[in-house]
């Protein structure tokens, strides 16, 4: 069994989920609405979201700083909370649940960050 | 006129005969200030002298009376009969191993208590003839809610983290560990941060917040366990640099 006395390495996936579960509070919701109602119900102008425009936005330093974020910190966010709600509901799925689920969210990390410098400057 | 009864619920378990805890009903008389403490009391009195259970202050201080009343850790000297329509069910606290009947082990959460070494542990010794170790009110207040625990298990029952490793230090502790921390006059919160950051620490929880609301004195444990995340956190990262200077407080 695991030395429980051992440090724990659980701060660096708890900020990066805290981190994740702040922009997701402040930015989700509105987030959804211009993605999934605000746009295709036509509130809002179609350009809005038109593909150069959002080219053009992840072409932009800030754009794909946002991006970045956004698309990377969701992801730490979301899978730790998966992990932990798994544990809540009885599954103790250990180290293998932990590698497949925050490797899924390192890979989506790093294909957010391969993307958007394809994209270019 | 005769006063009306309630059916109180008691599991009960008597380890030299009972292979497991069973139900036994029994009719309790009561009125609108009868609490469940007092039920009890009544049964061991009148109706069944085998019962066992803890209690000793009546007035929500001792802390012994933890039990899970209506499948809820609650104080059985704070909680009254005149709240539950029909049956009341009365159970040993969760995630502590009975004794007998409601009486719980509670060895581990003692020893856990013990770990976060709950004592004043001075920045700077003192002499006698230096004269007292002082603090101001202001300084005070900082800590004066997580002094306010009495120990009574109510939060261990009602942490779902706690069920699933019984290995985690628990809001009780951790909540004494904080208020001790927090302590003007203290200097054993570097000590103290080895637990916090261990693996039998405060990563445990995931923010539940069961255990504040079970709380019968509106101490706040789950504040100092969130608390206590940052406070590791910052320390995992920053553990290699310089420290800086220990917390102002008594001169
Ligand atoms: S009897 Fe002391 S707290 Fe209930």
């Amino acid at each position: 069994m695991n030395d429980p006395l051992k440090r724990s390495h659980e701060p660096i996936f708890w900020l990066l989920f805290g981190a994740g579960g702040m922009l997701a509070a402040m930015l989700g919701a509105m987030l959804v609405f211009l993605l999934a109602f605000g746009v295709p119900s036509g509130l809002l102008p179609a350009e809005a979201l038109s593909y150069t425009t959002m080219r053009d936005f992840a072409g932009n330093v800030f754009g794909k700083g946002f991006l970045f974020a956004v698309v990377a910190l969701f992801f730490w966010h979301a899978v730790h909370r998966i992990f932990h709600s798994l544990h809540d509901i009885g599954i103790h799925a250990g180290l293998p649940a932990r590698v497949l689920v925050y490797g899924t969210a390192a890979i989506g990390t790093l294909i957010a960050a391969a993307a958007l410098l394809a994209i270019g400057f | 006129m005769k006063p009306q009864t309630k059916t109180v619920a008691v599991l009960r378990y008597r380890p030299e005969q009972d292979k497991e805890p069973f139900w036994q009903d029994y009719e309790v008389p009561f009125a609108e200030d009868t609490s469940v403490l007092a039920a009890l009391n009544y049964i061991k009195d009148e109706l069944d002298g085998t019962l066992s259970f803890r209690w000793s202050c009546r007035q929500a201080i001792c802390g012994s009376c933890g039990l899970m009343i209506g499948g809820k850790p609650r104080l059985a000297c704070k909680t009254f009969l005149r709240d539950f329509e029909g049956k009341v069910t009365v159970e040993a606290l969760a995630h502590f191993p009975i004794e007998r009947d409601l009486v719980v082990v509670m060895d581990d959460f003692i020893a856990k208590l013990e770990r976060v070494k709950p004592w004043l542990m001075p920045r700077e010794e003192r002499a006698p003839e230096d004269g007292e170790y002082r603090q101001t009110p202001q300084e005070m207040s900082l800590y004066e809610q997580f002094a306010g625990c009495i120990n009574c298990g109510l939060c261990y029952a009602a942490c779902p983290q706690v069920g699933l490793n019984p290995n985690f230090l628990g809001p009780g502790a951790i909540a004494l560990l904080h208020r001790y921390n927090l302590d003007s006059r203290d200097g054993g919160s570097e000590e103290r941060m080895k637990l916090i950051s261990a693996e039998l620490g405060v990563f445990n929880c995931t923010a539940v917040g069961y255990c504040s609301a079970v709380c019968p004195k509106i101490v706040d444990p789950a504040n100092a366990v969130n608390v206590n995340k940052m406070n590791s956190a910052r320390d995992y990262f920053f553990r290699f640099l310089p420290r800086p200077a220990p917390k102002g407080g008594c001169q």
